[in-house]
């Protein structure tokens, strides 16, 4: 009659998730706009430093190559930031309750399904602009690279994530979640390498764009786009020093595992 | 097969619950009455899990919901007062949401469903948006989705608030066949009637407490004694009212008199003796007294009297004085995890 304990944690989650991609496929305005507005933005960069002098960018690349990379990540970013309205609109209109009324194998699958369908959605959304980004000349990682990439958008996401979802239970309500994404969002975005080189900026905003996650996430995966891609080769040229790719990605790595670990008591409070 | 003891639950400077205990025997449909505000959706919410006491404990079908919530959980459905539903599924799919959640296999999830539907009269509106769903098609779907699992306890949270009178009877019907099935029901409300006609024991609750517990027919017998409803004029002013409160108290036979503002300040009596020669004795009373009758009617206890006997007022007056001291943000944030 009912499903063997091993199984019920994944049978849980499994339905949770489900119903988060139902919810996506009859409203898809979530998918559409997280991939409309990176590629507007891609597009019109794109054309309004289409003329600017050669050897501008350091390493002699096209505007728009170096571009591609920063709204690679801020498609991610974004899709990764919305992560926890889903869970906010089930606090405020009660449908949590429904699900902590339920003998949950563990209240961690109402995370976990969050988790998962953010994951697809941003990986899905980031494979549409970087095709968009192939199309318009920008290239396309090569073999190892494509994994790098894809393991680098995934670290990001999951710190964005659980930042999101720490957000969703901490605010009271949807008004002051949005509120947060919408004023988190652009700064976020313009003080990281995505649309300028750190030598462009003046010093404290260079400071700023080193040590801001986005750029820990850009700077790998320009390196994967230009190919020859190696772990041990400087991808960050910051005020404090040189970074590897494999410490940008060590740098997102502890950061994810740290902001998990930071909510897990205020999740612990809130669904228990 | 539910078992309350000494429940306590403060909010703030609020005391929800003050030392609630009930007792509730397995096939029982037992009723939980009061005004808004007595308590009855946080004692509701303690049993089910979704919130925990300050004191007190809580056994459900021998577990103790404190110590292992998830197996008290599985005994449990629960049909809360603001249905909570997702607009864009179908019926069916929220159903199917649950069944796993509940950790049902495929077969089980789809025969259950299909008795339900069945049961409540879902048939067409199954694979419809929620959404679209009237308010008495969204209960019906609440209740099928808490009984989905077969679980042993049934709780109710006001289940028929905003139903029309047809909704209201099929939900009575269905809960007392489940009832007679063998399924535990505790349901909550604030309606006199829906418990009597319900209810095989039935509990007070008032500010937090426990006023009174029983069968109806046994606490309306409790009481002893008729009821009479005086109304002085048809809408009295308290000062008339009052007046004739005072020359009722001095009638022999009279045991209490209250004034009922609620209905235009009528006169709720118990008067010692029963019968017909009641209201002759007690109207040539009031003549003899120069009490203005507008009305004067009789009856045996109701559950409103229990209840009056109890707090001393109406339900209808307790239900009055709730509305202008409720706070709809703070109980909003209460709800909301």
């Amino acid at each position: 009659m009912t499903v063997a304990p091993a199984a019920q944690l994944s049978q849980e989650t499994l339905a949770l998730t489900k119903r988060l991609f139902v919810q996506l496929q009859r409203r898809p305005s979530t998918l559409v706009a997280g991939v409309l507005q990176p590629l507007i933005w891609l597009v019109l960069f794109g054309a309004l430093f289409a003329n600017a002098p050669d050897g501008l960018i350091p390493g002699g690349v096209s505007y728009g190559r170096f571009l591609g990379a920063g709204v690679i990540v801020f498609t991610a970013f974004s899709a990764a930031l919305n992560a926890g309205l889903p869970v906010m609109f089930d606090r405020e209109f009660g449908f949590l309750n429904r699900l902590l009324v339920a003998p949950l194998r563990s209240r961690y699958s109402i995370v976990l399904a969050s988790v998962l369908y953010i994951t697809s959605l941003s990986l899905v959304q980031s494979l549409a602009i970087m095709a968009a980004a192939w199309g318009l000349g920008y290239g396309w990682p090569g073999g190892a690279g494509l994994l790098v990439v894809l393991l680098t958008l995934l670290l990001l996401v999951a710190a964005v994530t659980a930042l999101s979802l720490g957000l969703a239970f901490a605010l009271p309500g949807h008004i002051e979640l949005i509120a947060v994404i919408f004023v988190a969002n652009l700064p976020l975005l313009f003080a990281s390498t995505a649309l300028a080189p750190i030598s462009f900026m003046p010093a404290w905003l260079g400071w700023l764009a080193a040590l801001n996650p986005l750029t820990f996430a850009i700077e790998p995966i320009r390196a994967a786009y230009l190919g020859q891609f190696s772990l041990n080769a400087v991808v960050l040229e910051a005020p404090y020093g040189s970074l590897t790719a494999a410490q940008c990605l060590s740098a997102l790595l502890i950061l994810s595992a740290a902001l998990f670990v930071s909510i897990r008591p205020l999740l612990d409070r809130k669904l228990s | 097969m539910i078992q309350l003891d000494q429940l306590s639950k403060r909010y703030g400077a609020l005391q929800a619950l003050d030392g609630v205990s009930l007792n509730v025997p397995a096939g029982c449909l037992y009723g939980l009455l009061g005004p808004n505000g007595a308590g009855k959706t946080t004692c509701l919410r303690i049993l089910c899990t979704l919130l925990a006491p300050d004191t007190g404990s809580v056994q459900i079908a021998g577990i103790d919901a404190l110590v292992d919530p998830r197996a008290a959980r599985e005994q449990l459905g629960y049909v809360a007062q603001e249905v909570a539903i997702d607009k864009i599924l179908s019926g069916r799919e929220l159903l199917q949401l649950q069944a796993s959640l509940y950790h049902l296999d495929a077969a089980t999830s789809r025969r259950r469903i299909a008795e339900l539907t069945e049961l409540l009269g879902m048939g067409e509106w199954l694979d419809r948006r929620c959404g679209t769903y009237s308010g008495g098609m969204r209960r019906r779907l609440d209740l099928a989705s808490g009984l989905l699992h077969s679980p042993a306890v049934l709780v109710l949270d006001e289940p028929t608030v905003g139903l029309d009178i047809e909704s209201r009877a099929a939900l009575w019907q269905v809960l007392q066949q489940l009832r007679d099935d063998g399924t535990t029901i505790l349901l909550s409300s604030h309606y006199l009637e829906e418990v009597d006609a319900l209810a095989d024991r039935l509990a007070i609750l008032d500010g937090g407490r426990v006023i009174a517990e029983g069968s109806p027919e046994s606490l309306k017998r409790d009481l002893g004694g008729d009821r009479v409803t005086l109304r002085v004029r048809e809408f009295a002013t308290p000062q008339e009212a009052q007046q004739a409160q005072s020359v009722l108290q001095q009638l022999d036979g009279v045991r209490q008199v209250v004034i009922n503002r609620a209905q235009g300040h009528a006169i709720n009596l118990v008067v010692e003796g029963e019968g017909a020669a009641l209201l002759d004795r007690l109207r040539q009373q009031l003549e003899e007294a120069s009490v203005p009758v507008f009305s004067l009617a009789q009856s045996r206890p109701s559950l409103d009297d229990v209840y009056l006997q109890a707090t001393g007022r109406t339900l209808m007056d307790a239900e009055l004085a709730s509305v202008s001291s409720r706070d709809p943000k703070a109980e909003k944030k209460q709800a909301m995890r």
